[in-house]
């Protein structure tokens, strides 16, 4: 199967990538090939089988409702490229 | 070739501790002067040398079980104050508020780290040539690649700048760099280990790991990061074994599978014949070598490569520019933001997997690729299950070749994919498993893959002690420096 290039400039956007044409038939064919080797799957009877989604027996973790972590707030807006006044900065989004 | 000596392995360390014969400090200078020799391995992206030299003097031997001993953290486990890199340009500058459990509690157990050991970008790669640190050398032949994606991890143990170092495992990135680089890798069982902390690839597959020259070493780290965590509630809560104390049990009637599809087409045939040397001296030592087969073995590849990028395409989303990592120059909206930021941050590799996890998570694909993946993934743990009804290990070789020539993969993701064809379907079934070296091929070193039942850490280090303690591959080291 081959991609088309409407199909790729939909899951780059989906994957929010911006990729110039050169990278992306580049990706594109890398693409290709992985999608045929991952297509030996579809030969196999999975008839019956379960999904394994994790493979050791998942449980639900229930804690004390108590507060373990303090306000980091300040830390963690110091890592964004962004922030000002207690906000992340971003492009303006509402006209 | 020259030998390691006992001061290259943390119990040899600890040992010269007690008697009195070095001291903590005395050991982080050793360190530091090897990394400094070494550094055209390109193995560190981080090296924190003060830091190193203050811990190591604020310690006292003694004050923990890994008191004083020096070791290189792979970049992906976060360290507060010490950037924190996986290897990528999205993280080039990323700094830490807090540590991932592995390293806090190395740190309680007084281990000193001296740095960040380099790595494939976010672990996507068997060669560690996605770095954006540019790619790690094999100590025993520079020209050659050290495997990944924990390669800087294995480099720094076989080049003896430390006697260990962590890593992480998703698809083989702990054991297949151990292998091409002559030292241990002990991936544990999925949960043994926490992942608070640990940058997310493909959370169902990702395990902390360790590297080492010794099975014993590798029991000694494993004992310290292992455990309960209530910061991640995939980590398991079962008590842990005595992983030092039963390493002596020895190997007289254990009984381990050799898997035909472990020597399958695309295994170099001398390297088949060095691990089934190696399989023979543990015959010797009283196991019973019984041969078995895994028939979904080889559907492991196709299905970790849905799985694992669609786990990798969600959990990478969290990179937008906004919250912390790199940010692209004058965003004119939203989307640009995101996807301006995505494409200059990440490199090539990461780009292909986040497209093809995007691809079996669409519209359209998800039962075909997704869900159907997740079912061969049951049949792959279905065959391990059976295989244990029957033997207590599995062997074979963990890798199809010995470390190749840098480049030589790099524009041909399959055959980079190709790479991990032995290890993968080990952390499809989120069993534990260990490389352990077994000779060499034209002066490259080989590894012996031991694959054990969900929690049998203790039965596999004992396994891979008792090869130890009757060979001597381990102990040899890569020539001088060049």
């Amino acid at each position: 199967m081959a991609l088309d290039s409407a199909t790729l400039v939909h899951l780059a956007r989906l994957a929010r990538l911006s990729l110039g044409a050169a990278e992306r038939e580049q990706l594109g064919a890398d693409l290709d090939r992985t999608l045929a080797m991952i297509d030996q799957l579809q030969a196999i009877s999975v008839e019956g089988l379960e999904p394994l989604a994790q493979s050791q027996p998942s449980h639900t973790a229930n804690r004390v409702d108590w507060v373990s972590e303090q306000d980091q707030s300040e830390q963690l807006l110091g890592l964004s490229p962004a922030a000002e006044g207690g906000y992340f900065l971003v492009p303006k989004v509402i006209e | 070739m020259s030998r390691i000596e006992a001061l290259d392995t943390v119990t040899g360390q600890l040992a010269a501790m007690a008697a009195g014969s070095i001291d903590p400090r005395a050991l982080v200078e050793r360190c530091l002067g090897r990394a400094a020799a070494q550094v055209e391995l390109n193995a560190l992206i981080t090296t924190t040398a003060e830091a190193a030299r203050a811990g190591a003097a604020a310690l006292a031997p003694g004050g923990g079980p890994l008191a004083g001993v020096p070791f290189a953290q792979k970049d992906l486990f976060c360290t507060r104050g010490v950037r924190t890199t996986c290897g990528s340009r999205m993280l080039a500058e990323f700094v830490a508020p807090y540590d991932a459990t592995v390293a806090a509690r190395l740190d309680a157990a007084g281990a000193v780290s001296i740095g960040k050991a380099n790595m494939d970008e976010f672990a996507m790669g068997s060669s560690n040539e996605n770095s954006h640190f540019g790619p790690v050398r094999n100590p025993w032949d520079r020209q050659r690649v050290p495997g990944g994606s924990s390669g800087g991890s294995a480099a720094l143990v076989a080049a003896g700048v430390v006697p260990f170092a962590t890593g992480s495992d998703t698809g083989g990135s702990v054991r297949q760099p151990a292998a091409l680089c002559g030292v241990v890798g002990l991936k544990p069982t999925y949960g043994r280990v926490s992942r608070y902390g640990m940058v997310a690839y493909a959370s169902s597959l990702d395990q902390a790991g360790v590297l080492a020259h010794t099975a014993e070493d590798c029991a000694r780290v494993l004992a310290v990061i292992a455990g309960a965590d209530p910061r991640d509630a995939t980590c398991s809560t079962r008590a842990l074994d005595d992983y030092v104390g039963s390493l002596d049990a020895g190997v007289r009637g254990l009984r381990i599978g050799v898997v035909a599809e472990y020597f399958g087409a695309g295994v170099d045939p001398a390297v088949a014949q060095a691990v089934r040397t190696a399989l023979q001296v543990l015959e010797r030592r009283g196991a019973v070598l019984i041969d078995v087969r895994l028939p979904s073995l080889p559907l492991s590849i196709p299905a970790y490569y849905v799985l694992a990028p669609a786990e990798a395409s969600s959990n990478l989303a969290r990179y937008d520019g906004v919250r912390f990592g790199h940010r692209c120059d004058a965003p004119v909206d939203l989307a640009d933001l995101y996807s301006r930021s995505r494409a200059e941050g990440f490199g090539t590799e990461v780009k292909r997997r986040i497209l093809a996890g995007t691809y079996v998570l669409s519209a359209g694909y998800y039962d075909a690729y997704y869900r159907r993946a997740q079912r061969v993934r049951r049949l792959i743990a279905d065959d391990f299950s059976r295989a244990f009804g029957e033997v207590d290990l599995l062997a074979g070789p963990t890798a199809p070749e010995v470390a190749f020539a840098l480049g030589e993969k790099a524009s041909d993701p399959l055959a980079m994919y190709a790479a991990d064809v032995n290890t993968v379907a080990v952390n499809l079934a989120g069993l534990p498993a260990i490389s352990v070296p077994a000779g060499f091929v034209q002066g490259l070193p080989v590894g012996l893959q031991l694959v054990g039942p969900a929690f049998g850490e203790a039965r596999l280090l004992c396994a891979a002690h008792a090869l130890q303690l009757a060979s001597d591959w381990h102990l040899q080291a890569p020539g001088a420096a060049a």
